[in-house]
């Protein structure tokens, strides 16, 4: 058995490996659970079949969405400078950025109650954190051609540092007792980004989430710009031919995914976490890497993406509640996917032959 | 709602599954961990008070718990989901749990909650803590006692009043064991993560501390101080399997009669919201067994000081003690009050470095 490259990556692969991947996870996952004693379809059916239909299924698919609406916020963003080949890394400190300057906006009003003003405002502001942080890798690499896989990855641990800072002195609670953490951000009803309808999960963020998805598909599908991107990434030397300015999409595509990252901070900090504090940031803009790629770098596998990914989430807390699952095996669990969606890729990109070297 | 019950009492009649004689469920118990159980340190007691709580109860609880669940968010849905599961008591037992305990006891009225180190409480909100402190005056006392570098060292969390008042009284009790002694503090920023643990039990030996104090709740300073061949003592757990050295000691946070007796008032239909904050007297906070490489002068002195403070004959804040910046803060005999221990923020005099603000 071999493998031979194929010409052009092969377009039913780039969908179907997604799908085995999952499938792959389910049954390496299920032997995994297996073998630390639990019963794995059971527990394969915990992780995937309860949170959408299970008795607290109400519960669940509101929380699938509060879970997911970053994500694919995030990812979406990503997307679009993956497929031109720009590797912005850095999306957790982008939306650590996003949150920190929504939130010190919406703190400088408190305790004014003109939300019609503030929640623009501080949307606006969140966004803006996000952007002007991915500026930073952004310029240094038209400038001064730095790898801004490097810069934007570093400045996550800097957006930490800024976040603990942040919690700890300016933005601490004044009527917090010396512990750390800003005022309750989801209680002041200027800043307070509530579920739109009570149960849904369905915050503004999460419609941002969705705006985001219907924008990336028509910048993609219709928009010079989206086949710009598209261009960049598949065939650079053709782009440049063609007049794409490669500095301007660095920017650009730096500047969209950090803008969306900051959103989706903002849009966090102000509802579901609802205080900047110390653990403020979950992972969320490294993982929404994995949904990228899971989604095929397009706006409705990242919705899907999302979702599933999300699933694993809920779902994987609910095994952990349910049946004793411990924490580091649902981890491990979803590792497993973003493991098998690599391999299987080999498919996407080369063929399997059988037989001799030549006998084909 | 009803249904359920119907259902749950034919599924016990039927798979035998556990239920009382007299056709009551069980009560459920739910715990919310911060670190995985096998921490070592402050989950892995925590833990073993829900073993203890099996282990009194037998078949009249059922216990769940989910570890690892990061503060914030993700905790308000771990909670949720165990009320959803029908919990009827939950103890969330990290700080950081405080807000979102308190909307989620908001949104389930029948479901009792007891958060660990909190100060926010509701009807069916209490909140529970030990007082460490006393116990680290007795770890301060013997690192004082034992450094020959005359400079030990603090592996410090999060710069919150209850890690604030454990370096105080640990200083405290070392200076007055050894007046020439000097601490120094990192602050790590974590709860749980063995290897900035382990960095920052390294950096403080590199700059010559031969004890090292942590407030952090994983056993890699331990480790990093055995390969050192300097001091240690365990935090939240014995963690005897580092004695007699590095650990030469340890405080013990022990649960488990909390647990019980909180778990009773919730089958008697006694339970209350309250504030409970105890000590070494009751025995929540527990003195690992010094081990012979203190010597027995030490040992003596340090188990006279344990009994002290039990016997409440001796309060670790009693004066005369001044503020970091000179001020004083307390006269000669006085002692702190609660108010003050509780929202701690400041440095007595002495130590070196800010806290971070």
């Amino acid at each position: 058995m071999r493998l031979e490259k194929r010409p052009t990556p092969s377009k039913v692969w780039s969908w179907a490996t997604p799908v085995l991947a999952v499938l792959a996870t389910m049954v390496a996952g299920g032997l995994l659970f297996g073998a630390l004693g639990t019963d794995p379809v059971l527990a394969i059916r915990t992780i995937f079949w309860e949170p959408l239909f299970g008795e607290f299924a109400f519960y669940y698919r509101g929380q699938l969405l509060v879970k997911a609406g970053p994500l694919i916020l995030i990812a979406i963003g990503l997307s679009l400078g993956f497929r031109a080949g720009i590797w912005n890394i850095g999306a957790e400190g982008q939306y650590i950025m996003g949150a920190i300057c929504g939130a010190a906006v919406g703190l400088a009003f408190y305790p004014l109650e003109i939300r019609w003003l503030i929640f623009p405002l501080i949307v606006i502001s969140g966004a803006l954190g996000g952007f002007l942080w991915a500026m930073i890798p952004g310029i240094l690499r038209t400038r001064f051609n730095t790898n801004e896989i490097l810069v934007s990855l570093l400045l996550v641990y800097v957006a930490e540092q800024i976040l603990a800072w942040m919690a700890l002195g300016p933005l601490r609670n004044p009527e917090g007792a010396g512990f750390p953490g800003s005022r309750n951000l989801a209680q002041y009803s200027a800043t307070s980004n509530q579920e739109l309808i009570a149960g849904w999960g369905l915050h503004w963020g999460v419609v941002a989430a969705l705006i985001a998805v219907i924008f990336a598909y028509i910048l993609l599908s219709r928009h010079i710009l989206g086949l710009n991107i598209r261009l960049a990434g598949e065939a650079p030397r053709a782009a440049r031919f063609a007049g794409v300015n490669p500095e301007r999409l660095v920017l650009l595509c730096l500047g969209i995914s950090g803008a969306l990252a900051g959103l989706a901070g903002l849009f966090e900090v102000t509802g579901p976490s609802a205080q900047i504090g110390i653990d403020f940031n979950v992972g969320y803009g490294f993982t929404a890497i994995i949904v990228a790629f899971l989604g095929r770098l397009h706006p409705i596998g990242v919705l899907m993406a999302g979702l599933l990914m999300a699933l694993t989430y809920i779902g994987g807390e609910a095994a952990q509640a349910s049946l004793g699952l411990p924490a580091a095996a649902i981890q491990a669990f979803q590792g497993m996917l973003l493991f098998f969606l690599l391999a299987f890729d080999v498919l996407t990109n080369f063929r399997v032959k059988f037989g001799a070297l030549g006998a084909a | 709602m009803k249904k359920r019950t119907l259902l749950a009492g034919l599924m016990a009649a039927t798979l035998g599954l556990p239920a009382l004689a007299d056709g009551h469920e069980p009560v459920k118990v739910g715990f919310i961990y911060v670190g995985p159980i096998g921490d070592g340190g402050w989950t892995y007691e925590h833990h073993q008070g829900l073993l203890a709580v099996e282990e009194h109860f037998g078949d009249k609880v059922e216990t769940v718990f989910q570890e690892s669940v990061p503060e914030g968010a993700d905790s308000e849905r771990a909670m949720t989901q165990m009320a959803l599961q029908g919990a009827d008591i939950i103890f969330t037992t990290s700080f950081g749990y405080m807000d979102p305990t308190i909307n989620v006891a908001g949104k389930f009225p029948d479901v009792k909650f007891e958060h660990a180190t909190g100060y926010k409480r509701a009807d069916n909100v209490s909140t529970y803590s030990a007082r460490f402190y006393e116990g680290r005056a007795v770890q301060g006392h013997i690192a004082g006692r034992m450094t020959e570098t005359n400079k030990i060292g603090y592996i410090a969390s999060f710069p919150i009043p209850e890690v604030i008042r454990g370096i105080n009284a640990s200083y405290i009790h070392a200076k007055k064991a050894n007046p020439d002694v000097e601490m120094s503090v990192i602050w790590v920023y974590t709860w749980f993560d063995p290897a900035k643990e382990a960095d920052a039990a390294k950096a403080l030996i590199d700059n010559g501390v031969d004890v090292v104090l942590q407030h952090t709740d994983s056993t890699a300073p331990q480790a990093a101080a055995a390969e050192a061949g300097v001091i240690s003592f365990g935090q939240a757990s014995d963690m005897a399997e580092y004695a007699p050295l590095p650990r030469v000691s340890s405080i013990i946070d022990n649960w488990a009669p909390y647990y019980i007796a909180r778990v009773q008032a919730v089958m008697d239909g006694t339970w209350e919201s309250t504030d409970t904050w105890d000590g070494i007297a009751p025995g929540m906070v527990e003195i690992g067994e010094i081990t012979d490489a203190v010597p027995a002068d030490v040992k003596a002195e340090a188990l006279a000081l344990r009994d002290a403070i039990a016997s409440g004959e001796y309060h670790t804040f009693t004066g005369p003690l001044n503020k970091q910046d000179g001020s004083a803060w307390l006269a000669d005999g006085e002692t702190a009050d609660d108010g003050t221990l509780a929202g701690m923020g400041f440095y007595v005099e002495g130590i070196t470095g800010e806290i971070p603000n």
